[in-house]
């Protein structure tokens, strides 16, 4: 039997959207906001799904400690308390919630060997949220 | 095509324990949820159902009908109950929440009528969920 897990955590980080390609005129249109050279921040949720045969012997599609250890470490403690800009995946990529969640769902794909990863969803507030399945169509 | 979703909420107790493992592997693998004595939480169910809209009552599913097959089938036999010890299915089987939307699944499917299964959803917290599709 194949079923989905999804696990919540929260991170709380600063950003500020800008491409130095642009003009200020340009970057002030497009960001308006979020544009504001100070950066500002967000508590954001994040929700990662894997999916899997579910293990006879556990009951489990996959340990839940592998996942929370995971997240934590390679994760939460990059991310939380943190200014997004200074990330070096974010060097050259505007930290907007869309390309956190590919960063984020990249770090899984690699990373992360104990369970199928089917996605990734953050909100970034209550009133938005992503989702990337690092490609595939999102099933609801 | 039309997906509803009727929520319910039920509180039960379980412990993760395999018989055929050591006491320190079910350690290991359960961690706290190997406690024997049991721990509780407050379980949240959706239920989506999908089909098309009847046209002479704009209905996919008598909700009614939707909300009394999950109270008889699920919180009936859950609510209130030790998991381990009061529900067959976990007799021999490990109530995780994976196991849990599995057997709400297959507890529900038989007894549905005129709307589809689409989805099981259990929360276990706000925090973690697991969703079963019916998918062998």
């Amino acid at each position: 039997m194949k079923a989905y897990l999804t696990r919540r955590y929260m991170f709380s980080a600063s950003h500020r959207l800008h491409n130095d390609a642009m003009s200020a005129a340009e970057n002030a249109a497009i960001y308006g906001k979020c544009n504001n050279p100070h950066g500002h921040g967000h508590n954001y949720s994040l929700e990662v799904t894997v999916g899997g045969q579910v293990d006879r012997s556990t009951g489990m599609v996959c340990n839940l400690s592998d996942l929370d250890n995971f997240v934590q470490q390679q994760i939460i403690a990059r991310f939380d308390i943190e200014n997004l800009n200074m990330l070096p995946e974010f060097a050259s990529v505007i930290p907007s919630t869309e390309n956190l969640c590919t960063v984020i769902h990249d770090i899984l794909q690699r990373g992360f060997a104990f369970a199928h990863l089917e996605k990734v969803r953050i909100e970034e507030t209550m009133m938005n949220s992503f989702e990337y399945a690092g490609g595939a169509e999102i099933r609801n | 095509m039309i997906y509803l979703t009727r929520k319910a909420e039920f509180a039960a107790s379980h412990y993760y324990h395999n018989p055929d493992l050591s006491t320190d592997e079910n350690r290991r693998i359960f961690g706290k949820c190997n406690n024997p004595n049991g721990h509780g939480h407050n379980y949240m169910l959706e239920v989506t159902v999908k089909g098309e809209v009847n046209p002479a009552t704009g209905f996919v599913v008598d909700l009614k009908q939707l909300k009394e097959t999950m109270h008889r089938e699920v919180l009936e036999a859950m609510d209130h109950r030790f998991l381990n010890k009061e529900v067959p299915e976990f007799s021999d089987m490990i109530p995780t929440t994976e196991n849990l939307a599995i057997v709400i699944w297959q507890r529900l499917l038989p007894k549905l009528k005129a709307a589809q299964l689409h989805r099981v959803r259990v929360y276990e917290t706000p925090n973690l969920f697991v969703d079963f599709y019916g998918e062998a």
